[in-house]
């Protein structure tokens, strides 16, 4: 049974899928979806903890060998992005029935959580993988689910976002096919280990360079790299609050592994960051996303939209610190993945509180919200504190670890690029801060606290909000202020994955 | 039998340090549960900030132990941890023996301006007062960095209590300050310290001592003084005056005392236990921030004559002042570090005088303007004799506290052969005698303009301000004991 588990952990969600359609149950579609993220939670675990002593798993689809066949690697370097990505299904999943109910039209809500399996199935396969026609497979399969998720948004918009999402993902997808067919053509294999194997001989093949190219310019669109964001604030503002808490906390971070695993470990450092400078890029193109992202988000009226952006920026974060090329660059990088997928899940979950209880999330509309909803508005202060970075606080972690990557490297401009980033960050939270906090309360908030408190006949404080979604969001919260004030846990399974990555690759 | 009772004390000591820190969040959680009876919530208040007190107290006699309690690993390398040294027990007692007074000040200037939210005002006090705890006993560099910026952000509600566009605008000005210089500025510092010597830990005789070359020792002191934003050297004293919004008891306890002493208690730290003062008296890797402290104590002297609103000249004047004890820190000279270490002690008691009183004003004639309390030392004589006294300490005259602080500092500006900061520090004082000296002499002695206050504000206000008053006369007396145990680190002949 062991043995299957690399399997089984994509295998359950994929089979769900069917099912959640099949039944047309809303109910037995969640429970499925939920079922579906707590096994593969599980899987998650049993394997995380059979490869913390540095063991590689190796399991073989179909018994055939690799590198005829598809090969599943599990190790150091996927294990945290296992643990990551299924730790926030089952609390999304905890999250959504209320807020699907509330957002959704009832009849699509099977068809939705089968996507949602879909999603997480593709997310999980992707990162399980070591195959890369493989991955580019799995990638395609979370993709395309998430399209359909994003148009399911309330508003028309929705359908606009993921219409721009679906073109710009579909270059990216072609890109990243072309590059791994070039791949192909010069070494005659897929399979990630044997093309790494091959590719050192080759070096200097410009249809190789193309071929790399082609990849990193894909993965690049799939991680909203700055200036390839374009996708991202539309779809993640537009889309339903709780597939905004899983996208935003998973899709860019899973695309931000196989960019990792292709560079480090398919590819070869040396290739990738040595000869075709992409670290130089990188770097230049982090420093971008930083300054740009929390520019940009200090200026939106939305805060779904002022979320979104300022994901674009703590991506930015998390490419500066892999470009580095070092340990602790890469370490860095892992630690903020995490950390960033806790807060900033944590904030859309918050955010979806907001839209469920108000009918909007623009700024205007939040205006006093912080007296009505005092719970909420204090999960919003303390994982906003996180993305400012405030000690105690995941961010700092994450802040304090990438600080000393780039201090090391001597790269001082970057640190004062994130440093300022970081204070935009706060002035973006902090705007939202104010809004809540002082403002006179505006119509709808007024409204809201008038129905509250006859339909309760409770004090207007009383929030009445489903208590699995609050839960769920104090979980998050709750995680990543955890990780801010004993970060052993995540600072040792980035460790271990940057050591993962640097020894493979060789 | 002894040898037995000697290790348990010793750990109960140990214990005693974040039993400090836990007693002001702990109040502050029964002033939350207590919030429907407003004389059970302020009384529970005033015992846990008499308990706090007590606690820190009783830490003097072994505060030459070397006590010290690990908190937990944050970070695999990385551990937070408390430590007992004597300039951070001075802090730490500066702040919990103020404490319980400023509370009874509040519950006076509270109820007397009905004012609104006051269970919340309580409670982040109390928070304020633990995060001030917590920087003074903390054992290594990140520890102390969390102190700092959970007091940032535990104070602002409480300077934007008031609300209002004033509070906002305030509180944005406060927060943006302190919490840019402290992320921009002071955490790369800490960092760049971890990554020279593999600690943060604070040693005597300085950390980075002979880690790296005088450039870089420059440019780290020069990270770390701008960083800790809390001290007020220009250009980041602005958070100061803005945080003159808050209600008087926080302008008191906080920003003349828990807040700022935080900043330059940093300093002195930083100084003393991260550089040493041999390394900074090295090289003159201290010399051009010792002229920044200069320009700031002079600038903010002329600044505080010029206004006319009482709380932002004594705030100007607060920023003077830290500045002497930044200097203190410059000059490296140990006599200079003991003068500022006294100086943080005597400036505490006097400014925190001042601000009661201008509170007292308030609340019984609701003036605030300097040019307005011609004539009132008749209606208040005890607040204007507490004034008095603390505008003597501030000057640095006999007979109160203030005296000693600047006699050591002149001592130290002539140990380390630096005459020209001779001259600043008794500039600095005759601005101090301009600025402060005509408030109470022209209440006392000038003909009322119109009809002033009719007599003294609440008893809950007057008996603290009476009480830190005499408190600077006593530290007079007294001076030698208090600052004797942190001399005695300091290896003075």
């Amino acid at each position: 049974m062991t043995a299957q588990l690399p399997a089984l952990q994509v295998i359950i969600p994929l089979l769900c899928a069917p099912f959640c359609v099949l039944l047309r149950s809303r109910t037995i579609a969640w429970l499925l979806f939920l079922a579906a993220a707590a096994g593969s939670l599980a899987c998650a675990v049993v394997l995380a903890e059979q490869v913390s002593d540095g063991e590689v798993l190796s399991y073989s689809m179909g018994g055939w060998r690799a590198p005829y066949g598809i090969e599943y690697v599990i190790s150091g370097f996927n294990t945290p992005v296992l643990l990551l990505v299924s730790t926030i299904a089952v609390i999304v999943a905890v999250y959504s029935r209320r807020s699907l109910a509330a957002e959704v039209d009832s009849k699509r809500i099977p068809l939705l959580y089968a996507c949602f399996c879909l999603n997480l199935a593709g997310l999980l396969g992707i990162v399980a993988t070591g195959d890369a026609f493989n991955a580019f497979v799995f990638l395609e399969i979370a993709s395309l689910s998430s399209y359909a998720l994003i148009a399911m948004g309330r508003r028309r918009r929705a359908l606009l976002a993921a219409f721009q999402y679906l073109v710009v993902g579909s270059i990216g997808a072609i890109f990243i096919l072309i590059g791994i067919g070039l791949a192909y053509g010069v070494t005659g294999t897929l399979n990630m280990a044997d093309l790494a194997q091959r590719l050192p001989e080759i070096y200097g093949n410009r249809a190789l360079s193309a071929s790399v190219i082609f990849v990193f310019v894909g993965l690049a669109i799939k991680m909203a790299v700055f200036p390839l964001h374009s996708w991202l604030p539309d779809a993640y503002a537009e889309a339903p609050s709780a597939v905004s808490t899983f996208l935003a906390a998973t899709s860019t971070k899973v695309a931000i592994y196989i960019f990792l695993r292709f560079a480090f470990t398919v590819f070869g450092a040396t290739l990738v960051f040595g000869t075709l400078t992409l670290d130089r890029i990188g770097l230049l193109l982090a420093c971008l996303a930083m300054v740009i992202g929390s520019g940009a988000a200090c200026f939106q009226s939305d805060l779904k939209y002022l979320l979104a952006w300022s994901s674009v920026a703590q991506i930015g974060y998390i490419v500066a610190g892999f470009s580095l090329v070092t340990a602790s660059g890469l370490e860095a990088a892992y630690l903020h993945v995490i950390n960033h997928a806790v807060i900033k899940a944590a904030l859309f979950g918050a955010a979806g509180l907001l839209l469920l209880r108000l009918g909007s999330v623009r700024l205007t509309d939040l205006a006093g919200f912080g007296r009505t909803m005092p719970w909420t508005f204090a999960a919003i202060v303390l994982a906003g504190l996180g993305l400012v970075g405030i000690p105690l606080t995941a961010g700092f972690v994450s802040k304090w670890a990438l600080a000393m990557a780039l201090i090391e490297d001597g790269q001082g401009l970057v640190l004062a690029v994130m440093l300022v980033s970081s204070l935009l960050a706060l002035v973006y939270v902090g705007r939202v801060v104010e809004i809540g906090w002082f403002r006179e309360p505006s119509p709808v908030i007024a409204a809201s606290a008038v129905t509250a408190t006859s339909a309760t006949s409770r004090s207007s404080t009383a929030e009445r909000l489903p208590r699995s979604m609050t839960v769920a969001t104090w979980t998050l919260v709750l995680l990543s202020l955890y990780f801010g004030i004993d970060a052993t846990l995540p600072a040792t399974l980035a460790e271990s994955a940057a050591t993962a990555l640097l020894g493979s690759g060789g | 039998m002894s040898g037995l009772s000697f290790q348990w004390t010793a750990s109960e000591n140990a214990l005693a340090l974040p039993v400090a820190v836990l007693l002001p969040l702990l109040g502050g959680c029964a002033v939350l549960l207590l919030r429907r009876n407003a004389n059970v919530r302020d009384a529970a208040s005033l015992v846990s900030g008499v308990a706090t007190a007590a606690v820190v107290l009783a830490l003097w006699p072994v505060v030459d132990d070397g006590v010290s309690f690990e908190l937990w690993t944050w970070l695999p390398g990385l551990s937070l941890g408390f430590s007992l040294e004597p300039l951070g027990l001075l802090f730490a007692t500066i702040a919990a023996v103020l404490w319980p007074v400023t509370t009874l000040y509040a519950i006076g200037y509270m109820r007397g301006t009905r004012a609104a939210h006051q269970t919340r005002f309580y409670f982040y006090f109390a928070l304020a007062i633990g995060a001030a705890l917590w920087i003074a006993l903390s054992g290594n560099l990140i520890t102390l960095f969390i102190g700092y910026e959970v007091l940032t952000l535990a104070t602002w509600p409480l300077v934007t209590h008031q609300g209002g566009v004033a509070g906002r605008l305030g509180g944005r000005t406060y927060l943006v300050v302190l919490l840019a210089t402290s992320i921009g500025l002071l955490l790369p510092a800490i960092v760049w310290t971890w990554i020279l010597t593999g600690s943060t830990e604070f040693r005597a005789g300085g950390l980075l001592a002979g880690e790296a070359g005088p450039t870089v020792m420059t440019v780290l002191f020069a990270l770390y003084l701008f960083g800790i934003g809390k001290a007020a050297l220009m250009p980041f004293h602005r958070w100061l005056p803005a945080a003159m919004v808050a209600p008087t008891p926080v302008s008191a306890l906080l920003h003349a005392v828990a807040v700022v002493k935080a900043g330059v208690f940093a300093i002195l730290k930083v100084s003393l236990y991260v550089f040493g003062l041999d390394t900074l008296s090295a090289d003159d890797i201290a010399t051009p921030m010792m002229w920044v402290a200069a320009v700031t104590l002079l600038a903010a002297a002329v600044v505080a004559i010029r206004s006319d609103d009482l709380k932002r000249r004594l705030a100007y004047s607060t920023v003077s002042q830290l500045a002497y004890i930044v200097l203190a820190a410059t000059l490296a000279s140990p006599i200079a570090a003991e003068g500022g270490a006294l100086h943080m002690v005597a400036h505490a008691a006097g400014k925190i005088t001042l601000f009661f009183c201008a509170g007292a004003i308030y609340v019984a004639s609701g003036k605030t303007r300097v040019s307005e309390l011609d004539g009132m030392g008749r209606h208040m004589p005890w607040t204007f004799g507490a004034f008095m006294v603390a505008t003597l300490s501030i000057v640095g005259l006999p007979p109160v506290v203030g005296m000693w602080s600047k006699l050591l500092l002149l001592q130290g500006t002539l140990d380390a052969d630096q005459l020209l900061m001779t001259a600043v520090l008794l500039v600095g004082s005759v601005l101090a005698l301009a600025y402060l000296m005509p408030i109470p002499v022209r209440a006392f002695f000038c003909p009322a303009r119109a009809q002033a206050a009719s007599g003294e504000a609440p008893r809950t206000m007057v008996l603290p301000l009476t009480m830190t008053a005499l408190a600077c006369v006593a530290l007079f007396i007294g001076a030698e004991a208090v600052i004797e145990p942190f001399a005695r680190t300091l290896e003075l002949p």
